[in-house]
């Protein structure tokens, strides 16, 4: 039998995982970029898996409008990717100082 | 064991090992390919759920145009992709105990009979004929349809950001731009010389008749 906990667990173990790909992958942007989508796919799960178990579809509106915003996230992240490369030749973070922050 | 429960940790086991090849991969290409094999089982995942319609917009959304893209990205960029994984696996015992602690943490809460999350029961199983996207469009249409049209608006932003983003001016373009051409006075352009009324000299025209005759 199928219970919220199964599915709020497996969301937690997925954003453990892409948080360990934050800290792992520091310099590639890219999988960064990819972790952070892993990330929000985590969220979206707690929100289907709420929404099915207290028979309400407000949640799956919310994950339609995560969607929405992930998808442009990764649109402009990527541009900004490119533009990057294309200015600095590399995608390294710790070549990104230029703003002494 | 019901089918469902099976069904469930064979997708679980196949999404974490896809999400923990994600991070751990050498080459960014695989990584993207194990993140669409880690979207692609989430959709299963939510037709458990019976969130038909957005599984399915999962896999168009980001298998089909993403994903696309990440590939796109990760495959023109000429990355030297070696000196970024220079130190990979140094932070790796802080990092996994940092994530082992977070797994736990939130397990122990959501588990423990304290969370009474046990009082959610499974939904009654909906009707055949019950449709997922007549009752989402319901929603969208009315309820929320102003976040809606801001759905909408934030993928117009983001389609204007990204082209404004990789935009360039090409040098060698003959295009000119419209707003220069109009804002053009007369004077911009023509000059006026003021000077005497010069003769003709004879002696050249006598020399461009002969040419004309020989």
């Amino acid at each position: 039998m199928l219970t919220l906990t199964h599915f709020l667990v497996l969301a937690a173990i997925l954003f453990a995982i892409s948080v360990l790909g934050i800290f792992l992958n520091r310099k590639n942007v890219i999988v960064l970029l990819m972790a952070i989508e892993l990330m929000l796919l985590a969220v979206n799960f707690n929100f289907i898996a709420f929404s099915h178990y207290l028979s309400d579809t407000a949640g799956q509106i919310f994950v339609f409008f995560i969607l929405t915003v992930a998808a442009a996230e990764s649109a402009i992240g990527l541009a900004i990717l490119v533009v990057l490369f294309r200015n600095l030749n590399t995608i390294n973070v710790e070549d990104l100082g230029s703003l002494k922050g | 064991m019901s089918f469902q429960t099976v069904v469930f940790y064979v997708l679980s086991a196949i999404l974490i090992f896809a999400s923990f090849r994600v991070i751990t991969a050498k080459n960014p290409v695989h990584a993207a390919l194990y993140l669409v094999l880690a979207f692609f089982t989430s959709a299963g995942h939510w037709l458990l759920l019976q969130a038909e319609f957005l599984a399915i917009a999962l896999v168009l959304v980001y298998v089909g145009a993403v994903m696309v893209l990440f590939l796109f990205v990760v495959m023109m960029l000429d990355i030297n992709f070696e000196k970024l994984r220079e130190g990979f696996w140094r932070h790796f015992p802080l990092a996994g105990t940092v994530g082992l602690i977070m797994v736990a943490e939130m397990a122990l809460i959501l588990m423990s009979p304290e969370a009474s999350l046990d009082q959610f029961k499974a939904a009654a199983p909906l009707a055949a004929d019950a449709s997922n996207v007549k009752e989402l469009g319901r929603q969208i249409y009315t309820t929320y349809l102003l976040p809606f049209e801001l759905a909408a608006f934030v993928l117009l932003v983001a389609i204007i950001a990204a082209i404004g983003l990789t935009q360039r001016q090409r040098k060698d373009t003959k295009f000119i731009d419209p707003a220069v051409q109009v804002k053009v006075r007369r004077d911009d352009r023509v000059r006026i010389v003021k000077m005497d009324a010069e003769k003709r000299a004879v002696a050249d025209t006598d020399v461009v008749s002969e040419e004309q005759q020989a």
